[in-house]
């Protein structure tokens, strides 16, 4: 169960969603695009607009004018969003039709995605339309599907974990492809990903999520200088450093699974400062820092710690632990 | 190319298993008690007459011998005369064979028709009323024998309501048309008699509902969840987010790859339906194939029981031929695996 998230991109803006495997990130972005499977998924109440325009009140066709030309997505792993009995080119054409929205020649549409595949740094893309998934690397897939989402030529991309199923080596040229591309068509990235590292070199703002809520919401250097909720004060410091400490001990405790979350602030059964409000209210938004409309400046946490009265007790160290 | 290869090797597997099937029939022949040319020529015949005719039969030769002499006249389609009703084996089967056939394929028709439409439906629908309707019909499908079907249909369609006849192929007073594929449809069709074609379309609808009823209610079921299963991959999801129009899913980026399980099972079905097809021929009096090896059988009739398994072998092996085709056709992993490993 999702509950809590609040999330605006703003026009060419590289924003970041982290948070532990399992958190909901996948699914809070499969929820935007409302491609979500239903059932077993279920939407009980909640907006998303686009450009002033509630994505959930459309039907097919309204909405369809959005997916696939002003929105894509990215997912994370590539053998899964291709369909393995379709060549490539049979899974392109179709989304170079609609994001062209006017008749195009058989010619046209194969000229486009072999410019396409081309952009993403395939080789012999003329072969490689005729290939099937099967047939590609894991790497050659990943680009496949970044070619696809990108000839979209979408204002906003949501890219989940991309290159993260690829090694290393790999994730990093496909964050830098996307990065690249992205910068040329001034397009705005929701990026997801579990890794600090990925976050702090490519986005401008975070949102950090845990068991279905956001927690906390920062532009990245602040986020990184002062860290305010406790999640994400354990997940900056579960990070391996190089210098000194060895690794480090985690968050005690497991996350707990956001389908039957624990009531209250969903953090409070791992929480080294839990109050005992925290179990038994839901924690509202705070704003610490910046004012409304301020685009990279709010910094916001969900948190008790930091409301008046309780946020007065943390200070002063009374903290019950 | 890797189709062609995979085909190929398919043709190749498929020889070997029909001679297997004409190894395992022969040796079955052989092997039953009693002696087949006693059982020829009557217990009262002289011995004289039973050495010429043990000598005819080639039963003084090696076994492999034997063999070799009964695959070639098998392989000419000559499996001699019905040890009861002396009639030449091959032409019963000639005769007999299309109405099976016939019966068998428009069954397939039906189930597979039927089969696709309700499990799109609850695939789409599942969980709510429709689904669990068109579930527990699967289920009763299954459980149900052919034959209890045959029989509500006929208390219903036949005499009940009158819709549709009981039995035969034909209305009595209509000539069958003249023999081309013994398929009384296509050969009615084939002269242009619509009347006809319409009579032996109406006699077909009955018998092959029955039969099809089992099939059908097995193919919804995979088809209902492997539908359901695709419809939660990440690649339908991918093809939404970047815009491709529901209809277009649904035709072809979720059909094709949950078609895949329905069409490997319906080869099995298919023999189970020949198999099963005895009994609702007998209760339609369908002069079928199906029935006519059930009374060899019953007759102890050797000749004409090899004939009647080969040739329901030799179909069995050519449908499964064609399944595996049509699934690699379908799903291109299995032949590029196939053609990368030769």
């Amino acid at each position: 169960m999702l509950d809590g998230i609040n999330m605006v991109v703003y026009p060419g803006e590289k924003v970041g969603l982290v948070g532990e495997t399992g958190c909901g990130k996948t699914t809070t972005m499969k929820t935007a695009l409302n491609v979500l499977p239903m059932p077993p998924g279920q939407i009980e109440s909640g907006q998303i607009h686009f450009k002033g325009q509630d994505l959930l009140a459309m039907n097919g066709r309204e909405i369809s004018r959005i997916r696939g030309r002003e929105v894509t997505m990215i997912f994370q792993d590539p053998m899964a969003a291709l369909n393995p009995v379709f060549t490539v080119e049979e899974q392109f054409s179709p989304v170079i039709k609609h994001a062209a929205n006017a008749r195009l020649s058989k010619k046209e549409v194969r000229a486009r995605a072999i410019a396409a595949l081309e952009e993403v740094a395939l080789a012999d893309p003329e072969r490689l339309l005729k290939a099937y998934p099967t047939q590609l690397s894991g790497g050659m897939r990943q680009r496949v599907c970044i070619g696809m989402a990108l000839a979209t030529t979408p204002q906003l991309l949501i890219a989940d974990e991309p290159g993260t199923a690829l090694d290393v080596t790999i994730q990093a040229q496909v964050l830098r492809l996307i990065h690249d591309l992205v910068e040329d068509l001034n397009t705005s990235i929701i990026l997801i990903t579990h890794s600090l590292g990925v976050v702090r070199e490519t986005v401008d703002r975070v949102y950090v999520m845990y068991a279905g809520s956001v927690v906390e919401m920062a532009p990245t250097p602040k986020l990184f200088a002062n860290p305010l909720h406790p999640y994400t004060q354990g997940l900056m410091e579960s990070v391996p450093r190089l210098s000194g400490g060895g690794v480090s001990q985690g968050i005690p405790g497991r996350i707990p699974d956001y389908m039957d979350p624990p009531a209250g602030c969903r953090f409070h059964t791992r929480c080294p400062h839990v109050m005992d409000i925290c179990s038994r209210q839901k924690p509202p938004v705070f704003r610490i820092d910046g004012e409304d409309g301020e685009v990279d400046g709010v910094h916001e946490v969900t948190c008790f710690l930091y409301d008046g009265e309780h946020g007065a007790a943390a200070t002063t160290g009374e903290v019950t632990t | 190319m890797n189709l062609l290869i995979f085909i190929g090797k398919r043709i190749f597997h498929a020889i070997f298993v029909i001679l297997g099937l004409a190894i395992v029939i022969f040796a079955v022949a052989r092997i039953m008690p009693g002696d087949p040319v006693r059982l020829a020529v009557g217990s009262r015949a002289p011995q004289w007459v039973v050495d010429n005719m043990r000598e005819q039969m080639h039963l003084n030769d090696p076994i492999p011998v034997q063999f070799g002499y009964w695959l070639r006249d098998a392989a000419q389609g000559d499996f001699g005369i019905s040890l009861v009703t002396r009639r030449n084996v091959a032409e019963d089967v000639r005769e007999f064979f299309p109405a099976t056939l016939e019966l068998a394929l428009f069954a397939l028709t039906i189930s597979l028709t039927g089969a696709l439409l309700l499990g799109t439906i609850a695939a789409r629908h599942k969980d709510k009323w429709i689904d669990n309707i068109i579930r527990i019909f699967s289920y009763l499908g299954i459980v149900t024998p052919s034959f209890v079907f045959a029989i509500i249909f006929i208390l219903i369609f036949a005499f009940a309501l009158d819709w549709l006849p009981a039995i035969g192929r034909l209305s009595n007073g209509v000539e069958p048309p003249p023999r081309v594929t013994g398929f009384y449809t296509i050969d009615s069709l084939l002269i242009g008699d619509l009347a006809t074609f319409w009579d032996a379309i109406r006699h077909l609808i009955l018998p092959a509902l029955a039969l099809a009823m089992a099939s059908m209610a097995q193919e919804a079921r995979i088809t209902r969840s492997s539908m359901a299963d695709n419809l939660t991959k990440d690649y339908i999801a991918s093809a939404r987010a970047l815009g491709v129009s529901e209809g277009l899913i649904m035709r072809r980026f979720l059909l094709k790859p949950s078609l895949i399980p329905t069409v490997s099972i319906v080869g099995m079905d298919f023999a189970a339906g020949l198999g099963n097809a005895f009994l609702v021929e007998l209760i339609f009096n369908w002069p079928g194939l199906s029935r006519y090896g059930m009374n060899a059988m019953l007759s102890k009739d050797l000749n004409a029981i090899s004939a009647v398994i080969l040739s329901f072998g030799i179909v069995f092996v050519l449908v499964n031929l064609l399944v595996d085709i049509l699934v690699a056709r379908l799903d291109p992993r299995i032949s590029l695996s196939a053609g990368g490993g030769s």
